[in-house]
């Protein structure tokens, strides 16, 4: 139901921005020794704690270009939508006609950028998002869409193989929350274990319920070696707590949406430490992922006095991306787009290189590890060990 | 189904430790609509205040740790206390609030009805935007309070085969029982509670008969709500953990147990809530942990259709001992 009302809501959109297309398409560009690149996300609303990192990432690379004092500058302008949808659509239209930005860094959520990147399309102008996961946004068939983030799919693949090939887990039990991102990454990552091997099980929960008992109580029939919970970390950690709690010791791993210190804290004390969550971004304080991502921290920390957090690695690759756009002579969004079509380069957080659909072309996945309330980054999920 | 009949022991257990908090709050619902006809929704937040009060204490006092036997049973006397105190007294502020000005006036049902509802939002975000974040300090108003640590050490104190019982999942469904015979005895023997049951009966009568009505109305809140409370300290024992929005759904499924059992029946809510708790479990072992709601609900469109007036289909007023 909620999947088709989003259909409907963008074909509208996409019917009205045709309608007013043609006054806003053609004229983008530069004025000559500037042009300027968008960042449309949620700056300040409930979500903005994740999305002043990429937005800090997209800055550091724009600001780094400009201190090179190139022959063309680029201005970077953010627009925020507090990560609705309804609010992203009039910024993004605001963007292309007034502020006649050449590309745009964003929208940051999968839900906004399902109203808004139909909008982007129409106005010609081309985007990379450094945080939409949603599998289904790259089904649209966009010209000017890009992400640099694995998709939900990518990463419960990387999960599950994760799962049967490092931790060698022979039975493994899913869980999910019963939404639209817990389901399928859980279904995604349940595949992927049982086409390698694994014996596998499932339940879910339900998100407004305290008492998860009855899927304890299966969980602990099934007797796995592993449990994976698709779903946000408020859930998690409670769920995490009752599973121990009911004598279920199988290592716990999760996705993305418990990659926050919420998960040890609903777990209590240090019954999460040794549990393993899978994201498809890279957060790497300390640069124990190469040289790029050491440079890349050390830089970030100098200017915001901040560690990298969640997005920012690829922020700055999405910004990264435009820059090498412009330094090579694009100024129109029309250049500036077919330019990423063949772009090939090494980023931070992945080779910048995009698919025809505008998917990454890299598939990696990292995974962390709950220590204390912390989440050291444990290594790429088709290499990192665990003791 | 060989899910169930391997792990019978486990989901009976759990299917009874959460009917019994079911029934618990099933009494508060069940009580009101005796004396008032009226469908208290805002009972759920007299809940959610009790888990707050639990969570209070344990940051007031610090955790107990490592406690047994009597002191246990004291520590778990006081924190019910306090969850009582402070449920029981939201529960009378709220009918002088919400409820009493409309009576006064002669308002009709729908009116206070939707006073509930209101009620029931206004406290749900009061304690979100202001109380939690003032007393707890929490950034983010979404996000849930767990107790660091734990309440009381887990240890299986029955382990007989595949039949263990824990000693939190023992300690809810006895503390349940026990508040409930209390009550009964307290409704059926006491001169307030002969005064609950006239005004439940025919209050023009009772009034005549000189019940003071107002009395009995505040009696049968703070009653109700001493009940939630109780539930809630039991509920913060179990799941050690609560939220601003935690009665919403426990709220509707109390409510449901209320009306399986029969509303306006004391003994219907403790009925009502086990069964309801049961169907729950057995339903999940069967069909998955997704359809627990269905399955609880799928049970009361059933009753309901045979027993319109619920399991035991009596109410408050013919409750005779």
């Amino acid at each position: 139901m909620k999947f088709t009302g989003v259909i409907a809501v963008s074909a509208a959109l996409a019917l009205g921005a045709s309608a007013c297309g043609d006054s806003g398409s053609g004229n983008g560009g530069g004025k000559g020794d500037s042009v300027t690149i968008g960042f449309v996300g949620d700056l300040t609303g409930e979500n903005s704690g994740i999305v002043i990192p990429p937005k800090q990432g997209a800055q550091l690379a724009i600001d780094q270009y400009n201190a090179t004092n190139p022959k063309v500058k680029i201005n970077f302008k953010t627009y925020d939508s507090q990560g609705k949808g309804e609010q992203a659509v009039p910024l993004v239209k605001q963007a292309i006609t007034k502020d006649k930005i050449v590309g745009m860094i964003g929208p940051t959520f999968s839900g906004e950028s399902a109203q808004a990147d139909p909008v982007l399309e129409e106005g010609k102008i081309p985007n990379i998002s450094a945080s939409a996961t949603n599998a289904a946004l790259a089904s649209h068939g966009w010209k000017y869409w890009h992400r640099l983030i694995g998709n939900d799919n990518v990463q419960g693949a990387g999960i599950g193989n994760f799962i049967a090939n490092n931790l060698k887990a022979k039975r493994l039990f899913v869980i999910n929350d019963a939404s639209e991102y817990g389901k399928p990454l859980a279904e995604t990552v349940k595949a992927t274990a049982a086409k390698a091997g694994a014996a596998t099980s499932e339940d879910a929960i339900d998100i407004q319920g305290s008492d998860y008992s009855s899927t304890v109580n299966k969980a602990k029939a099934f007797n796995p070696d592993a449990v994976f919970f698709g779903g946000y970390y408020a859930q998690a950690g409670k769920l995490l707590k009752q599973l121990r709690e009911g004598g279920v010791k199988a290592r716990f791993l999760s996705g993305d949406g418990s990659l926050d210190k919420g998960l040890a804290q609903g777990a209590g004390g240090t019954t999460a430490d040794g549990s393993i969550i899978g994201c498809p971004c890279l957060i790497d304080p300390t640069g124990s992922a190469g040289a790029a991502s050491k440079k890349f921290a050390q830089e970030y920390k100098a200017k915001f006095n901040a560690d990298p957090a969640i997005y920012s690695a690829e922020a700055y690759d999405a910004a990264s991306a435009f820059i090498s756009a412009v330094k090579a002579g694009n100024t129109t969004p029309e250049k500036i787009n077919s330019f990423l079509s063949t772009i090939d380069q090494p980023g931070v957080s992945k080779q910048i290189k995009f698919s025809s659909a505008g998917e990454p072309t890299a598939t990696d996945v990292y995974v962390y590890e709950v220590k204390g309330s912390e989440l050291p980054l444990l290594g790429n999920s088709k290499t990192a060990t665990v003791k | 189904m060989n899910n169930l009949i391997s792990q019978f022991w486990p989901y009976t257990i759990d299917g009874l430790s959460l009917g019994a908090i079911y029934a618990l709050v099933a009494l508060g619902y069940t009580m009101v609509y005796g004396v008032l006809r009226l469908i208290n929704f805002a009972h759920s937040e007299i809940f959610m205040i009790g888990t707050f009060a639990v969570l209070g204490m344990l940051h007031l006092f610090g955790m107990p740790s490592n406690v047994g036997g009597f002191a246990l049973v004291g520590l778990l006397v006081v924190f019910a206390a306090a969850g009582a105190v402070a449920s029981g007294g939201s529960a009378v502020i709220l009918e002088y609030a919400a409820y009493r000005p409309l009576r006064r006036h002669g308002a009709s049902r729908l009116a206070a009805l939707i006073s509930a509802i209101g009620a029931s939002l206004f406290l749900q975000q009061l304690f979100a935007r202001i109380v939690v974040p003032w007393a707890f300090g929490l950034p983010k108003e979404k996000g849930a309070l767990p107790i660091q640590g734990h309440f009381v050490k887990r240890t299986d104190v029955i382990h007989i085969g595949s039949f263990e019982l824990s000693n939190d999942r023992l300690i809810v469904i006895v503390g349940a029982v026990l508040m409930m015979v209390l009550l009964d005895i307290f409704v059926n023997r006491t001169k307030l509670g002969r005064g609950i049951r006239a005004t439940a009966q025919d209050p023009e009568t009772a009034v005549l008969m000189g019940v003071n009505i107002d009395r009995i109305v505040t009696a049968t809140f703070a009653i109700g709500g001493a009940m939630a409370g109780v539930a809630a300290a039991l509920f913060m024992l179990r799941f050690e953990e609560t939220r601003y929005d935690v009665g919403f759904l426990l709220g509707i499924k109390a409510f449901t147990a209320a009306v399986l059992g029969g509303i306006g029946n004391l003994r219907g809510a403790l009925v009502g809530g086990v069964v309801l708790g049961l169907f729950e479990m057995y339903g999940s072992a069967i069909f998955g942990s997704e359809w627990q709601n269905v399955v609880a609900f799928s049970v009361l469109v059933l009753v309901l259709m045979f027993r319109p007036t619920g399991i035991l289909g009596e109410s408050l007023q013919q409750a005779r001992a």
